[in-house]
């Protein structure tokens, strides 16, 4: 199992690095003046030289990069060309509202989804399970902006119990801030739940068909006790999978909600980014998006290996 | 001991069983044989409450005085595991591949609140032994994937046994597993009735494996049983005829003229196929395995070569090779004077064809026969241009009425498709048709016609077989030569006839003692 995860490690890290040459090769080396790009069309030659300076463009493109790398490795992210801060700090800024707002939708998501994907499979062809299915679509098929919309209507404008929007931080104290981070969490939650309930079911639907349910049933337990007992961990590959999927999606994904609920988020960071054309975050916010993304499907990995010895000896 | 009593089972309006009574007496093993769908299973499941969704049970079934289709669910979850216990067909799928054996074992234990947690792992331990698993071998912490499938069956009964049942079903217990892990099983199976004074109720396809088990025997067919009794006087009468045609068609062999030796059409010379060693951390790996291990022989027009040897031998893995699917790593094979390699013409695949072994697999669900028949056409330089005429052709060959070829493959029963997988070998009119475990899989009636027209094939277009099957009987029938396969090694070989009267090599006496077989004595009585 160590071996496992140190194998598992030393590949997470190759991807990395492969990562970060494709980055840096796309944003800085790719034929192109980034200092340019970043200042217009009606920039004067003067100002693009100067920034161009400022960026350490003239450089050699292998220091560049060992620059690029050895600072993202201290912390030390550059500074914002619009914003005119450290990029290091916009991000802290921005992942102590997305990094919460991720766990907190994934947990509820999780929590809503397993039950009802188990209560749907175990009890299949049923009312409940052709509501459970029917809701789930319906999950699916609304936009989670509508979502967001409804949940502010009715539990903000109408019922007055959470505010509309904003984030009063965490300076606020603890649950001031989950209260804020509830309505956009519930509603990133919604459609990830379907998703994952149906994953649930159809993965249950089919352990439950497997023949050491059988075995199991032969040995005296009930069906509820194969269910628990035998057929729930088998089902988790796919669903840990799909929640692994949806952790890296939320992170950065939630960039309409944040905007529905005026969040101070990662994805709305990018899409600043991107359209005020600051190459600078974009770049160490794309890296570090990268990483969050390897570093989750390394999880998922080791989670698979818990779930299922056969992968142990694999790979 | 259990009494079923006019047992009928239902699944939706389809009537599975029809009034099915049969007595398993204490302390002996009674056996159930049948051909795929007489509802030998769904007896076994309906004592067991287990019917799969939708199945519906009438009649009878007696433990006791109690009657099993009409106790609740909890009596009977009481009852399963601890007074029945149960083992199934597939080893390789029937153990939790998550659970360690031990936990599995010890489950059967607690779940019936016989034992502790602690305690139930020391007896799961003793269990495991019994059935020949010992503890420094076989450690409770083994997963299943870490278990041949001969060791997985044992943790199977070790499970079903753990809390001594009354009567342990075992259903076609033997039938995936090789012939010396089969005789291994059975004699398992045998002592545990006689030390633990179980009843036993041996389901099975397999006329041999009841005459050399069971005290007493219940044959059915469509849901019924048609006739039942003491084993030896059963067998020696046969009163029903359909027991009759099961057993001639078990050890059917087809009428065969050998065909003059011709000339050599494929060669082997010294063939070895590796794979590479299992992975060793980041770079390192281990030795190459040797999978076919310097293999030669010669195949001449109008032989037919059977290739036996147990599962992992490499019989597959040569059969790749010869195909011209994989490139070997030393030795030559060549074809019709040609070597073969996976880059070979296509032309000269069209002289060589296979059939598979699952009827159900091999052919694409969505084409519909005469496509799929027409296939290797695309292997000829200039494909006949009345391709449906030819299609009709060879389908009159295998005996399947032309007008099944705008049919779909689904429409079929498994025989046929079998015969629909011969005519698609047969239609680019090859010199060599590789038969790869290509009855193993069919009911011994259907095998026994499937032989027949293998054999008039053969006698019509002087084809060439090479017939890979672990099943020795079959073999012995419907082959000239045969090579005896072992570790990746050719280590016997010869005329058929003389390999199996007089076997030299110690393994294939080992296959040929593992074999089982119906006492010939009691045959006599028929035969006259």
């Amino acid at each position: 199992m160590l071996r496992f995860a140190f194998t598992r490690a030393l590949s997470l890290a190759l991807s990395l690095l492969v990562a970060s040459v494709v980055i840096f090769a796309v944003i800085e080396v790719i034929p192109g003046d980034p200092a340019a790009y970043m200042l217009g069309l009606n920039a004067s030659p003067e100002a693009v030289a100067a920034l161009r300076e400022q960026l350490g463009l003239d450089g050699n493109v292998a220091m560049r990069y060992l620059d690029w790398m050895g600072g993202m490795l201290t912390g030390d992210f550059g500074t914002s060309y619009t914003y005119k801060v450290p990029v290091a700090e916009l991000v802290n800024q921005r992942l102590a509202v997305s990094v919460p707002l991720a766990l907190y939708a994934l947990v509820l998501s999780t929590l809503i989804a397993l039950p009802i994907g188990i209560i749907a499979a175990s009890a299949r062809g049923s009312a409940a399970d052709y509501g459970i299915m029917g809701a789930t679509q319906l999950g699916i098929a609304v936009p989670n902006f509508w979502f967001a919309m409804l949940l502010v209507l009715i539990f903000a404008v109408t019922l007055r119990w959470f505010s509309a929007g904003g984030f009063p931080g965490w300076d606020a104290g603890f649950w001031v801030a989950m209260k804020a981070l509830t309505l956009p969490a519930v509603a990133l939650a919604l459609p990830q739940a379907s998703i994952l309930a149906r994953v649930m079911r159809s993965a249950l639907i089919e352990t439950l068909g497997q023949d050491y349910i059988r075995t199991a049933r032969a040995k005296g337990l009930s069906r509820r006790e194969a269910t628990t007992r035998h057929a729930l961990r088998n089902a988790l590959i796919p669903v840990l999978t799909i929640i692994g999927l949806q952790f890296s999606f939320l992170l950065a994904g939630a960039i309409i909600i944040e905007n529905v609920f005026y969040l101070p988020g990662l994805g709305r960071l990018i899409f600043q980014g991107i359209t005020q054309r600051d190459l600078i975050v974009v770049e160490s916010l794309v890296m570090l998006l990268v990483f969050a993304v390897i570093l989750v499907t390394f999880l998922v990995d080791i989670a698979y290996a818990a779930a299922d010895p056969r992968l142990r000896t694999k790979r | 001991m259990i009494r079923c009593e006019k047992l009928s089972v239902t699944i939706g309006d389809d009537a599975i069983l029809h009034e099915v009574s049969v007595d398993i007496a204490p302390g002996k093993v009674t056996g159930l044989v049948g051909e795929s769908g007489s509802g030998k299973s769904m007896t076994a499941l309906a004592i067991m409450g287990l019917l799969p969704r939708g199945g519906t049970a009438t009649g009878r079934v007696m433990l006791g005085d109690e009657d099993l289709l009409t106790i609740p669910e909890k009596r009977l979850c009481d009852i399963r595991g601890n007074r029945i216990g149960m083992i199934f067909q597939e080893p390789m799928t029937a153990l939790n591949p998550v659970k360690t054996i031990g936990d599995q074992v010890a489950e059967t234990l607690f779940v019936h609140g016989k034992a502790t947690r602690a305690d139930a792992r020391r007896i799961a331990a003793e269990k495991l032994e019994r059935v020949g698993l010992p503890p420094e071998r076989f450690p409770l912490s083994r997963f299943p994937h870490e278990l041949s499938g001969g060791q997985r069956q044992r943790v199977a009964i070790a499970m079903a046994i753990a809390l001594s049942p009354e009567l342990l079903i075992a259903d076609e217990p033997t039938t995936a597993l090789d012939v010396t892990t089969q005789a291994q099983i059975l004699d398992l199976l045998k002592r545990l009735v006689a030390e633990e004074g179980m009843s036993l109720l041996l389901i099975t396809h397999d006329l041999a494996v009841v005459a050399g088990m069971a005290d007493h025997v219940a044959v059915m067919k469509d849901g019924e049983i048609v006739e039942a009794g003491a084993t030896e006087p059963l067998f020696r009468r046969m009163e029903h005829p359909y027991t009759k045609r099961l057993f001639a068609a078990s050890s059917h062999a087809p009428e065969r003229t050998p065909l003059p030796g011709g000339e050599p059409i494929l060669t082997a010379r010294n063939v070895v196929r590796s794979y590479p060693g299992e992975r060793r951390g980041l770079f390192g790996r281990a030795d190459p395995v040797r999978a076919v291990d310097g293999v030669s022989f010669t195949l001449a027009r109008g032989e037919s070569l059977g290739l036996v040897g147990e599962s992992g031998c490499g019989k597959s893995t040569l059969t790749r090779a010869l195909l011209g699917l994989d490139a070997v790593q030393a030795g030559e094979i060549t074809a019709f004077g040609n070597r073969v390699s996976p880059d070979i013409p296509n032309a000269m695949r069209a002289g060589i064809q296979v059939v598979f072994q699952d009827p159900y697999g091999s052919f694409n669900p969505r084409w519909r026969v005469e496509r799929l028949v027409a296939e290797p056409f695309h292997l000829m330089a200039d494909p006949p241009t009345d391709r449906r005429a030819r299609v009709a052709e060879v389908l009159k060959d295998v005996g399947i009425d032309p007008a099944g070829m705008d049919r779909y493959i689904h429409e079929f029963s498994g025989g046929q498709r079998q015969r629909i997988a011969i005519a698609r070998a047969l239609i680019t009119k090859p010199d060599l048709i590789v038969l790869d475990e290509a009855v193993s899989a069919l009911d011994v009636s259907i095998r026994a016609q499937i032989l027949d027209l293998i054999a008039k094939l053969q006698a019509e277009h002087g084809l060439s077989y090479i017939f890979i099957s672990h099943d020795l009987s079959v073999v012995r029938a419907v082959t000239d030569r045969v090579m005896v396969m072992q570790a990746g090694r050719i280590v016997e070989t010869g005329e058929t006839q003389a390999v199996f009267d007089a076997p030299e090599h110690p393994y294939t006496r080992q296959l040929l003692a593992a074999t089982p077989t119906i006492p010939e004595d009691w045959q006599e009585t028929h035969d006259a």
